[in-house]
């Protein structure tokens, strides 16, 4: 038997990991290198809003006192998000955004297939409709980087910078914490560990084919599962939680 | 969403009076005038001032929405609002792309937006200021959009008639998106109600006027009418969306801000004040509160762009290199 409490805790974490993607990815939108880019990205964006849903809706099912999608998306205080710190971290050229989606898409791409043998049959339902979404993610991602990593000299050292700032962000994707752990015995959740060194392979296979690699990381930071952010959340919560926050409890 | 009435088109032409009215046959039949069809230069030069004119429309026209995404304040709010500036990229990509059959380039085009030299639609020289504004702007500038596209449709010049269709189809989704906004804001508190006034004030007149000059005014409506580029005139246009529009309001319990609004039995139609037009011509000639913000939002994407735009190219070039080069060697 599964703890309520500790489901509804995983789910608001997976749910908060693509919400705050989600919406740093819409922050491109009419503002991306090609039109092109504008569509893909908000494209991207509205797949991860969709999980978001799916997963909060979930969480309120579970926890069972009445909060809907969108009192759990939008009315928490920033240390009870559980996102990931490298969701949450601002988009920086396109370089940077493209180097975090592919890094974040390879990892939920092997994540959700996972989930895809979970004992909860909600979440393996929203894990075969993500799956087919993350896969494009996944070639979405891997192409730029390829075309960045081998395109011109400016392109190539953007590259190099962008992998050097989001490198120490992937430790945390496969961190079992005591709710991962405790969800992995349950068999709802996963054992991140045994994701990570296909994702080391297939991150390994993309920089190589782009010329490019991933930097030598001394230390990963950490700290998201636990609601230790970055001081860049409390700003993206600020503009999302706006209309909720100024007009309280209003239908919209 | 739409450009305005075509503004300063020169559809000036030097062939053949038999070329011509072989032309105009073809038009006055309702044949569709495609791609690689011998054309007058003017009717050529139009299209491509208007069809990009109207992409320029799209592509600015996010910003203003665009800026309402991180806001939004429900999450299903927020993916409708996101798929549907989306969608507006989406209609500027194939308005783009049927200019591009008339022999000029995205490039060239973009260029002309960046520098200035080409127009967009007005409306978007109007700010967004709260989200009772995206209602507004869905309801009344998509529908006053919709009025000139659905003409549009049967437009002579075909790549740009089978868009519209396209287009117009989720253009409608979008009005009911946005009305059901406003109509979600009228039957909420006063605070929701308020907000969803002030934004009919600020957005009624700003969307009247994108049906463009009066017809007296319109100097080269004539003969795009003639040549079925443009099927009805720009107050014909601007009082059905009237006529449709004002019951609309009153079922919201909305007041239209215009004091002289009436409806006159004899025409079967409203009355209405005339448009400001020193604030029309204000805000396409440049000052209106928006227009510096928005092409400098267009250009700064733009030169923040290149070095991607740039590298996709060199990487493109590569490729063809190699592949040229693994041909050659098979050879």
């Amino acid at each position: 038997m599964v703890d309520n409490n500790l489901l509804f805790q995983y789910l608001l974490r997976l749910g908060d990991d693509q919400q705050i993607l989600s919406q740093r990815l819409s922050e491109w939108c009419g503002h991306a290198p090609t039109l092109e880019e504008d569509l893909a990205l908000a494209n991207i964006a509205l797949d991860l809003l969709g999980q978001a849903r799916s997963l909060y809706t979930y969480a309120g099912e579970v926890e069972g006192a009445g909060r809907d999608e969108d009192q759990l998306a939008f009315l928490r205080y920033e240390n009870e998000y559980t996102n990931a710190l490298i969701v949450e971290r601002p988009n920086g050229d396109f370089a940077h955004t493209i180097t975090r989606q592919l890094f974040y898409s390879v990892y939920m791409d092997l994540h959700w297939n996972a989930l895809l043998s979970s004992k909860d049959e909600t979440v393996r339902a929203i894990a075969a409709k993500a799956v087919k979404e993350v896969d494009y993610h996944v070639r979405h991602a891997a192409e730029w980087v390829i075309r960045l990593g081998q395109g011109t000299e400016e392109s190539h050292q953007r590259m190099v910078e962008a992998l050097e700032e989001f490198a120490i962000y992937t430790g945390e994707l496969f961190e079992m914490d005591d709710l991962a752990q405790q969800m992995f015995k349950a068999g709802v959740g996963v054992d991140l560990t045994l994701l990570r060194p296909e994702w080391e392979q297939q991150i390994a296979a993309v920089l190589g084919e782009a010329g490019l690699r991933m930097p030598e990381v001394n230390w990963m930071q950490t700290g998201g599962r636990s609601g230790e952010h970055t001081e860049h959340l409390g700003h993206l919560l600020c503009e999302l939680q706006y209309m909720q926050r100024a007009y309280p409890g209003m239908t919209w | 969403m739409y450009s305005q009435g075509l503004i300063g088109a020169d559809g000036s032409t030097v062939e053949t009076e038999e070329f011509l009215e072989a032309f105009q046959k073809r038009v006055d039949a309702e044949q569709k005038i495609e791609p690689n069809d011998p054309m007058p230069e003017g009717y050529r030069r139009t299209l491509v001032r208007q069809i990009s004119q109207h992409a320029h429309s799209e592509i600015v026209g996010m910003l203003p929405e665009g800026n309402w995404i991180t806001r939004a304040p429900t999450l299903r709010r927020k993916a409708a609002l996101l798929a549907k500036v989306q969608d507006e990229g989406g209609h500027g990509l194939y308005l783009y792309s049927a200019a591009e059959t008339l022999g000029v380039s995205r490039e060239e085009l973009t260029d002309q937006l960046l520098t200035g030299a080409a127009k967009y639609s007005s409306i978007f020289n109007y700010p967004a200021l709260t989200w009772a504004d995206i209602g507004a702007i869905g309801w009344l500038v998509d529908g006053a959009a919709i009025m000139n596209q659905i003409a549009l449709c049967r437009c002579s010049y075909g790549p740009y008639s089978r868009a519209m269709i396209r287009i117009c189809k989720e253009e409608s989704f979008h009005q009911r998106q946005g009305y059901e906004i406003l109509l979600t804001l009228c039957r909420g508190t006063d605070a929701q109600k308020k907000m969803a006034q002030e934004a009919v004030n600020r957005i009624w007149w700003p969307a009247l006027m994108m049906f463009g000059p009066h017809d007296s005014a319109s100097t080269h409506s004539d003969q795009s009418m003639h040549w079925k580029i443009k099927r009805f005139s720009n107050d014909n246009l601007r009082d059905k969306f009237v006529n449709a529009t004002v019951p609309q309001a009153e079922y919201l319990g909305l007041t239209v801000p215009d004091p002289n609004l009436k409806w006159n039995e004899e025409k079967q139609g409203y009355d209405y004040s005339d448009i400001d037009w020193d604030e029309f011509w204000r805000v396409v000639k440049g000052d209106g509160i928006c227009n510096r913000d928005r092409i400098k939002a267009r250009q700064k994407a733009h030169r923040e762009g290149a070095w991607v735009r740039e590298a996709a190219l060199a990487f493109a070039e590569k490729r063809a290199g190699a592949a040229d080069a693994a041909r050659t060697a098979a050879e």
